[in-house]
């Protein structure tokens, strides 16, 4: 029984929570580096190094932090862990640093990261935190990886930087540019609606996963809050 | 004067932050459903961007550069930008209520809004000066206000619009941003062509 827990929340990442498709977090990075595969995984493998610290970190905090300051907490943490990524990667993988540029330091706005902080490791041992983070990781770096296969595919002909025989003469170069972002994005969203979820979601956004939801409750999503206190019970 | 406007430009419409460099996106997608909500929005966005950059550009070229502290960007801004924003409601709420009434509900939103970190960044890494860096980060506001503006009014029509029932909500909304970002392609060269 403790087994299958530990495997659920390892899985819980990947199919049943997927931060990108089902919870909608981190959309920012999702779009802007996935017109690459490579880029996609060294943002992916970026994204799970900090979380897998901060989860770790901020679960092993969790009794000392007092609650009214957590948040400003998280985000030195946060920040800290994605330094040192920031760091390894520049001495070590400087292609993939010079490639993610500016998404690289993001990572301390990435949704996903404070959104895991608040919503479960504040709440759940160090193990259950970690395996929480891997799982999250794999389902955000596999995300990317798809989605960058697809824009990759169809919008320069080629695959992990190798060039597939008739597509990379007709390739869509629209794919690889913003508005194919967008769209092979919703397209997934959509996809993952029909196929994987069992009734179609009723918010329009997110919201109940955003960790600034309780503050948005209060302006945009008029029926949030709600949608909120159903979710508590 | 050129180089402003030419700085301004590029910021708002060739470059613009939400849907040519996805910044922001968060925000565009969650608070664009009433044009009214997307303007208050903007515009706390516009004023916390000037702000964040007022006080970041310095920090980086009078604390950080010359004590060689430069790696430390990453938490230096973000908590100056969290720290300014609470201050700055603090302060609204205190003396301007009327304004922190229609702008100070969008405020704690913005600490995690990657636009605004991330141009406080790209100033320092697009190397302007301080001038320069103020106007960009206006002219990038600006760009975030066209994009939510034009977005949710393409939202309002889209609602009652019938779909299927996997694309609605999200999906759909997506799909929308798709091809609004097409028309901004019609900026590339623009302003090569205007100043170049």
């Amino acid at each position: 029984m403790e087994k299958t827990n530990k495997l659920a929340i390892l899985l819980n990442g990947i199919i049943k929570e997927n931060p990108v498709l089902v919870l909608v977090l981190g959309t920012c990075p999702t779009l802007a580096v996935t017109t690459q595969t490579v880029n996609a995984f060294g943002m992916g493998a970026a994204a799970t190094a900090v979380l897998l610290f901060s989860n770790v970190a901020i679960s092993l905090l969790r009794k000392i932090i007092p609650d009214k300051v957590r948040i400003p907490c998280y985000i030195v943490l946060i920040a800290a862990a994605v330094t040192i990524v920031q760091m390894v990667l520049n001495a070590f993988v400087y292609s993939v640093y010079e490639a993610l540029g500016l998404f690289l330091p993001l990572i301390v706005v990435n949704c996903i990261i404070l959104g895991r902080a608040e919503m479960f490791a504040n709440k759940n041992t160090v193990v259950d935190s970690a395996l929480d983070a891997i799982g999250m990781g794999i389902g955000f770096t596999l995300t990317l990886f798809v989605m960058a296969s697809i824009r990759e595919i169809l919008g320069a002909g080629s695959w992990m930087g190798y060039a597939i025989p008739v597509l990379c003469d007709n390739n869509i170069g629209i794919m690889t540019m913003a508005p194919g972002g967008f769209a092979v994005f919703g397209i997934l969203i959509a996809v993952v609606n029909k196929f994987f979820t069992n009734k179609p979601k009723k918010s329009e956004f997110g919201c109940e996963n955003c960790p600034t939801a309780s503050v948005c409750a209060k302006i945009a999503c008029a029926g949030c809050s709600e949608k909120k206190e159903v979710v508590a019970e | 004067m050129k180089e402003i406007i030419a700085i301004i430009l590029t910021a708002a419409l060739v470059n613009n932050y939400v849907l040519s460099q996805f910044l922001g996106i968060c925000p565009f997608l969650g608070v664009s459903k009433k044009l009214d909500q997307a303007t208050g929005m903007s515009i706390a966005v516009i004023f916390v961007m000037l702000l964040a950059t007022a006080v970041t550009w310095p920090i980086q070229y009078y604390v950080l550069n010359p004590k060689g502290l430069g790696y430390m960007q990453t938490i230096v801004f973000i908590l100056v930008i969290a720290a300014l924003v609470q201050l700055v409601e603090i302060i609204l709420k205190k003396y301007i209520p009327g304004l922190h009434k229609s702008l100070g509900v969008y405020l704690p939103l913005i600490t995690t809004n990657c636009a605004v970190l991330g141009v406080c960044i790209s100033n320092i890494t697009a190397e302007y000066n301080f001038v320069q860096a103020m106007f960009n980060s206006f002219g990038s506001g600006l760009g975030f206000f066209l994009a939510m503006v034009l977005f949710s009014g393409v939202r309002g029509r889209m609602e009652n619009n019938n779909c299927p029932a996997c694309f609605k909500g999200l999906p759909i909304t997506l799909i929308a941003a798709a091809i609004l970002s097409c028309s901004f392609f019609g900026f590339a060269g623009v302003v090569d062509n205007i100043f170049g």
